[in-house]
């Protein structure tokens, strides 16, 4: 019987021929990733090595990245000084992969990491932060881990205690209809599977939609698995990949695609038909509450937010500005974007992007996580209603248990914008 | 005995365990305080001590959904209960298992507020309707997580091990 690609993965990244579902193994990670809760990690790092008399040293410096990115620029003296602890703690320890608060390296690590190349087909990638099966998106088995167990990967390279999770495989076939993206197909699948649908398990993308999307839109997809249970989402390693690493990341040594068996061995199949997709909406308050847009359409939005490490990436921010062109965002309604790194914000810049969305009446903020997980800015008064490109609708989500939170696309939430309340984007006329 | 002191429904998320806005508070010593902190009547009953050590939080399907934050298991470790629930998202059980926070899947549980449960090695007494229910044990490889007294302890052994 043949192997997933993450069953190929952890078998090499443990010096194996195979490795067979439920059997519990401990690959060595390639890439080891935190943000502003490095602080912890360092915390329960330096415990490990408490009585042990041994050099307090990370096992590999090079394959340590850590993005502020949560609260940026610092929005209380707490987090500025736990800023400070890891950036001390970078220094001593000679951490390379540091991205600290500067326009030309910042941005949200899910971004920061594909972009910079530090993601490789067949890397075995921990992150402490769920939605690190991101980078599933370049053919990584890519999954979140906590503070301490990252504390422990720091000491050991290695990742304890891995079951080898069974494979969901998903196959999408056809072509997207306009301003139906990648996005509506992951808050389709996840409100078809639930929230618990992929539950220690991964999500395998196949299908010509996949085969024809770019490592933008696979991004998105990986990025959601997590909401539906996933230990990671990955879509196997293809010449788009390829292209990716090389043109757009700057890669220069050989790319190696590492790609499941013909006859692998999955949990289960979930085909999907993207010709018949609308655009989805992930309801309040979990993100399996996925209806199309026809049965939400209506619904008054305070505010929209476009960014995040969902979908704040370049494309994004063009869908949105190509139907805010020459449009208003309405009077009672906030739209803010937060692009997803310092690159992309200068990239838009460039493009004029953000001279339609300013004009508009759209607010363009550094790039951050903040007001995804109501951390940092663009927080909701009580009984208000957002409409956002995130990836989380749970109660409270937003910094406000009295509000509610929609999901959805940049072209939906665009559309929406404009008319203040929940609008279906192949309804706008667009302006050249 | 263990007394169910609350219940609570599908898909608790670390967003309603540990709120986001409270996420730069992270030393494990200082989190306790805002669990469940929107749940006002929970967040009231754990941080004045108004239960038996012991006592059990009861949760339906996928507890702990969402974040990887720590400060969720974290905040909870901070009281000597224990959480029950028909299943648990990987990262939160996980954490769980790293930080010594006794979590118990019991996929068939029924109880009501207030009834007494024997919590056994394999199965769960409800001792006030007189039924029992299976325990889904920890895989060997987390047990043994568990029993060395948490991940710290653990991957220090290991530690030691490597530079022998």
């Amino acid at each position: 019987m043949g192997q997933t690609v993450v069953q190929k993965i952890l078998a090499k990244a443990c010096g194996l021929d195979k490795v067979a579902v439920g059997e519990i193994v401990e690959p060595k990670v390639d890439l080891a990733m935190s943000h502003e809760n490095g602080a912890l990690v360092i915390n329960q790092f330096k415990e490990i090595y408490e009585g042990t008399e041994l050099p307090v040293k990370v096992w590999d410096p090079s394959k340590i990245a850590i993005i502020f990115d949560h609260r940026v620029p610092a929005e209380s003296s707490k987090t500025a000084t736990n800023q400070m602890k890891i950036r001390n703690f970078v220094k001593e320890q000679g951490i390379t992969k540091f991205h600290d608060i500067r326009g030309d390296r910042m941005g949200i690590c899910h971004q920061i990491l594909p972009e910079n190349g530090y993601v490789r087909p067949g890397y075995v990638v921990c992150g402490t932060d769920s939605h690190t099966t991101s980078h599933g998106a370049l053919g990584a088995f890519a999954f979140g881990i906590g503070a301490t167990e990252m504390a422990s990967v720091w000491t050991l390279g290695t990742a304890l205690n891995v079951p080898v999770p069974p494979t969901i495989k998903v196959i999408v076939t056809g072509k997207l209809n306009q301003f139906v993206e990648a996005k509506d197909i992951i808050l389709y699948l996840i409100g078809k599977i639930s929230s618990e649908g992929a539950n220690n398990k991964v999500i395998e993308f196949h299908g010509d939609t996949i085969k024809n999307m770019n490592i933008s839109g696979r991004l998105t997809l990986c990025n959601m698995a997590v909401e539906a249970g996933a230990t990671s989402g990955i879509v196997p390693a293809d010449e788009e990949t390829q292209k990716y690493l090389k043109f757009v990341a700057g890669v220069q040594d050989d790319i190696d695609l590492v790609t499941p068996d013909e006859d692998a061995e999955y949990d289960s199949i979930v085909e999907i038909d993207a010709n018949t997709l609308s655009p989805q909406i992930a309801c309040p308050h979990t993100v399996d509450n996925v209806k199309p847009i026809e049965e939400v359409s209506g619904i008054t939005v305070n505010q929209i937010v476009i960014g995040s490490c969902t979908n704040g990436r370049l494309e994004d921010l063009k869908t949105a500005a190509d139907i805010l062109k020459g449009n208003k965002v309405a009077e009672h309604t906030r739209m803010l974007i937060f692009p997803a790194s310092g690159k992309i914000y200068q990239e838009a810049m460039k493009l004029g992007y953000f001279n339609t969305l300013m004009e508009a009446g759209a607010v363009v903020a550094n790039s951050g996580c903040g007001p995804c997980l109501g951390i940092h800015q663009g927080a909701l008064g009580d009984g208000e209603v957002a409409l956002s490109t995130t990836n989380r609708n749970f109660k409270g989500r937003m910094g406000n248990p009295k509000s509610e939170v929609y999901l959805c696309s940049p072209a939906v939430a665009a559309a929406s914008a404009i008319m203040g309340f929940i609008t279906d984007p192949r309804k706008i006329q667009l302006n050249d | 005995m263990s007394k169910v002191i609350y219940k609570l429904g599908d898909d608790i998320s670390t967003d309603i365990i540990y709120p986001g806005r409270f996420m730069a508070t992270v030393l494990p010593t200082e989190t306790p305080q805002f669990a469940f902190v929107d749940e006002k009547e929970l967040n009231k009953m754990l941080v004045n001590n108004e239960f038996e050590d012991g006592s059990v939080i009861l949760a339906n399907k996928n507890f702990g959904c969402g974040s990887s934050r720590e400060q969720a298991v974290s905040t909870l470790k901070g009281y000597n209960i224990s959480i029950i629930a028909k299943n648990f998202a990987r990262i939160f059980l996980q954490n769980s298992v790293n930080l010594g926070l006794n979590t118990i899947q019991c996929p068939d549980i029924e109880a009501n507020l207030g009834d007494d449960l024997e919590i056994k090695e394999n199965e769960v007494i409800n001792k006030t309707t007189g039924k029992s229910y299976k325990i889904i044990p920890l895989h060997s490889a987390r047990q043994a997580i568990v029993d060395a007294g948490g991940l710290i302890p653990y991957t220090r052994k290991k530690l030691l091990e490597r530079n022998k």
